[in-house]
């Protein structure tokens, strides 16, 4: 009888203290880019340490899922690490969504293979020939006699589109390749496959105490033949275009943003934000995407 | 003359309580009805939103193209490809593989189960087994890229277990507990003068075991082996994980295999509503519907075949 009465009580304080701890007000959903959830989410929760009263989730998914999901109304904030295309900017419209884009951080996305490998730098075209399924040996590129094993993401993901145009010259990339769920899951296929290649966001290369993960090795990479090559980890190079395969990391609302979600944006751009960005291992943005931040905030 | 105005009403009464008795015995009828019917309709159903999706896919898709070819890439920007074949040789082969590895073992398994095992092992045994049956996909997914993977990568010399082999493995692991329970059923439910006519006759307990036991049971473990086939079919996260999801045509276990249920998967949450690429999803969808629903048909040939000859 006793522990009835106990029971009873205690799971009323338990479904009480749910009920108050429920959120007051409605979340801010944010969703999409995988390279990039990781990052929002730290900057999502200092911001929110900060702020009393923010609520804010972070999805991952791809950006393409966080574009599908701006145009279908299912989050507020789409992270994507490309730039949409136009036939999802002329369905956001016909659905009477006005996409407005941030630049929240820019992301040098970096050419690794396993530390077995002895090759050091490749040319964008030799990265290009790579995942078109072209070079199918080490030994075209190297002194290592090896099956080149390719990782890659898949067609959600905003990096493979990325690397398809920008690298791959706008063809397919090889059938061969191994469609993986995530930067991290490419990580692990690099770390284990020592034929492998594999593409990733700058922030996913280093461990917790800030070392590129051990059994790594990023490539450098030049732009011609016989060009100078430079690491994405450079934050010189990516800033002045050295390194040739940088790309600004997007974040769209669906108009002008209301008043919770510009809070945040601007405080993302703002100097403790983009201190944050920087710390993750990705680069701070220039003063001209600042300024286009601050005019989509008005 | 007039009726006792009590009796009369006492008729009128039973009478109303008769009526009130049938129609409650209608109502729960009719509910038995729609619950037996029930499933009826939502297969009806979704396989006419199957249908309907799937087949404005083919105003642009020949269907011999859809079937035949092996190249699939609807977000290329040369040409945009839509043949499956590929696809569903993976998930051929990936699930004729689990079943080589988990037909056999978890036969013994039952066979020990049923027959061999002390029945204080088999107390032990048996939860041990359904356990097993509960643990998430994504969890043993995560097996596969971790343990699995690199140990086959190791024992073949390949350079990663990212191929149909890790997915054939996992996927037995995963089919294992309903093959070994149903087969375990079958075989418990044999009747026991069977057994004990076969030793009475002379024949060794493995021989009474193998000739006389598994025969007896084969509808129920020829069931368990189907039910295997359509957990491990349809299973998408475990291969999404540990295949590697290569879309090229596999050529044995150790290539990186895409099987239709990962590709479904990959490409139905970005994929833009009502365009071709979008209904020629709800098109693999449909075939693998149909792949299943052919084999469960097979199943039932079979069985029906096999029981009018044991009468």
């Amino acid at each position: 009888m006793n522990k009835t009465i106990v029971i009873t009580v205690l799971s009323l304080a338990l479904l009480g203290s749910l009920l108050l701890a429920a959120p007051a007000r409605k979340m801010i959903q944010i969703k999409g880019s995988d390279t990039m959830v990781n990052l929002v989410q730290i900057l999502a929760e200092e911001y929110m340490g900060k702020t009393p009263g923010a609520a804010i989730a972070v999805l991952g998914g791809g950006s393409g899922t966080g574009i599908t999901g701006l145009i279908n109304q299912t989050c507020d904030v789409a992270n994507s690490s490309r730039e949409w295309k136009p036939k999802e900017i002329d369905q956001a419209w016909e659905k009477g969504i006005k996409p407005r884009f941030f630049v929240v951080a820019v992301d040098g996305l970096s050419v690794i293979v396993n530390d077995k490998n002895p090759v050091e730098q490749l040319t964008m075209a030799q990265v290009g020939a790579l995942y078109r399924g072209e070079i199918k040996n080490w030994k075209a590129v190297g002194e290592y006699q090896k099956p080149v094993s390719l990782y890659g993401r898949q067609s959600n993901s905003g990096t493979y589109v990325f690397m398809q145009e920008f690298v791959l010259g706008n063809k397919n990339y090889s059938a061969d390749m191994k469609e993986m769920n995530g930067n991290a899951q490419i990580i692990e296929g690099v770390l284990q496959d020592e034929g492998a290649v594999g593409y990733v966001g700058v922030g996913y290369l280093f461990d917790q105490s800030g070392q590129v993960r051990k059994g790594l090795k990023i490539l450098k990479v030049s732009k011609e033949p016989g060009g100078a090559g430079y690491m994405p980890t450079d934050k010189a190079a990516v800033d002045s275009g050295d390194y040739p395969i940088a790309r600004p990391l997007y974040m769209a609302t669906n108009g002008k943003p209301k008043a919770d979600v510009g809070g945040l944006l601007g405080w993302i751009s703002g100097p403790e934000g983009q201190a944050i960005v920087e710390r993750e291992g990705f680069f701070a943005i220039g003063p001209n995407h600042k300024a286009q931040n601050e005019k989509n905030l008005r | 003359m007039r009726m006792n105005p009590a009796t009369e009403e006492g008729t009128e009464r039973a009478m109303r309580k008769n009526k009130r008795r049938n129609f409650r015995e209608a109502a729960i009828r009719a509910f038995f009805f729609t619950c037996g019917i029930l499933a009826v309709l939502v297969l009806l159903g979704i396989f006419a939103t199957l249908l309907s999706t799937a087949i404005p896919a083919f105003r642009e898709i020949r269907p011999s193209e859809f079937l035949l070819k092996t190249n699939w890439d609807p977000t290329s920007p040369e040409k945009a490809e839509y043949g499956i074949l590929s696809m569903v040789v993976s998930t051929l082969m990936v699930t004729g593989g689990a079943l080589l590895l988990a037909v056999p073992i978890g036969i013994g398994v039952a066979a020990y189960l049923s027959d061999v095992a002390h029945w204080r092992v088999r107390e032990i045994l048996k939860p041990v087994v359904e356990i097993l049956a509960g643990i998430p996909s994504v969890v043993v997914g995560f097996l596969g890229i971790v343990l699995f993977g690199p140990a086959i990568a190791k024992v073949f010399h390949t350079g990663h277990g990212l191929n149909a082999a890790n997915g054939s493995v996992l996927l037995a692991i995963m089919a294992l507990p309903t093959i070994i329970s149903i087969s375990e059923d079958a075989l418990s439910a044999v009747p026991a003068a069977y057994g004990e006519a076969s030793l009475a006759l002379g024949a060794s307990r493995w021989q009474t075991l193998v000739r006389v036991k598994l025969p007896a049971g084969l509808s129920g473990i020829i069931a368990a082996g189907m039910l295997g086939m359509g957990r491990a079919i349809g299973e998408t996260m475990t291969v999404l994980m540990a295949t590697g999801n290569a879309r090229s045509f596999p050529h044995g276990f150790l290539d990186s295999v895409r099987t239709m249920t990962s590709g479904i998967a990959i490409e139905l949450g970005e994929v833009p509503y009502y365009t071709t690429h979008y209904y020629a999803l709800f098109a693999i969808g449909l075939v693998l519907f149909v792949m299943t629903f052919l084999v469960n048909m097979a199943a039932d040939v079979v069985l029906r075949k096999y029981q009018e000859k044991e009468r």
